[in-house]
């Protein structure tokens, strides 16, 4: 029956992902990553992960997608150019070898996963993924972790309003 | 054949996917805004392995590095979006191409 719900979400993910990059006008390109951001979110609750789904609709699908589409009206931005599909002929060389590198790694990494006894997982609680378990974890063992992000949020927010500033008096 | 739970090579192999998807983004398009959406795409790809993980090995480590993953991603979308504000105002354009001032 997961199965069932799965491969549904995980097309659409892709299809949508594919969206994103193949789209000519980047409007277009931000609601079909907004989709694949929603259907991830599925994939977490299919996982149990509630807090991280919730998470994820909040923060990707909500404020990140508004600050892109945001940027996407101010900038004012028009259908895209032929010319931005244009590959380079000086990195030809470079393009080439990265595609051969990428595909090597990938067929390693397949490779292993499969090797790997993976289907003997454990029998999950109930208490997996809800707010107080992440919670628990991240006010005990991980709170240093956590008090750093929230400078890292802080020195964002300050760079941001600096850097977007007319001129510097 | 729907039977069972999903093995975890599934959201692996969705979490490979998307990440090359990602990658494909990045390398052929000179869109700026598309460039970063791609960028987007390659660290929601991690988190699913992250979580994938957890599940797995019944843990909480996973969930909180993706909560990391999260709070990174929030902080380099607003300076990165405010950069390429920047960058417009001195040259009206949004092609990666074209900006080459710090090239030699």
């Amino acid at each position: 029956m997961e199965l069932l719900i799965f491969y549904p979400i995980a097309g659409l993910c892709v299809a949508l992902a594919l969206g994103v990059i193949f789209n000519t006008s980047p409007v277009g390109s931000a609601m079909c990553l907004i989709g694949m951001m929603l259907g991830l979110a599925g994939i977490f609750v299919l996982l149990q992960a509630h807090f991280i789904a919730i998470l994820q609709i909040i923060i990707y699908a909500g404020a990140i997608m508004v600050l892109f589409m945001f940027v996407i009206m101010l900038l004012n931005l028009k259908q895209t150019a032929s010319a931005d599909w244009v590959a380079r002929d000086k990195n030809r060389f470079i393009s080439i070898l990265t595609g051969v590198l990428a595909v090597g790694i990938l067929y390693k990494i397949i490779d292993i996963t499969f090797l790997a006894e993976l289907n003997s997982s454990a029998e999950l609680p109930d208490t997996f993924g809800t707010v107080a378990t992440v919670g628990e974890a991240l006010f005990t063992d991980f709170v240093l972790p956590f008090e750093v992000a929230s400078l890292l949020l802080l020195a964002a927010m300050i760079g941001a309003v600096v850097l977007a500033k007319p001129k510097l008096d | 054949m729907f039977e069972g739970t999903v093995p975890l090579e599934h959201y692996l192999t969705l979490s490979a996917v998307l990440f090359v998807i990602g990658i494909v983004g990045v390398l052929i398009r000179r869109n700026v805004i598309v460039v970063f959406m791609s960028i987007e795409i390659m660290l929601n790809a991690v988190n699913i392995s992250l979580i994938a993980f957890d599940n797995y090995l019944n843990l909480s480590n996973g969930q909180i590095f993706s909560f990391m993953v999260m709070c990174v991603a929030a902080a380099e979308v607003s300076v990165g979006l405010a950069i390429i504000i920047a960058l417009h105002r001195n040259k009206p354009t949004v092609n990666l191409d074209e900006f080459n001032l710090l090239k030699w």
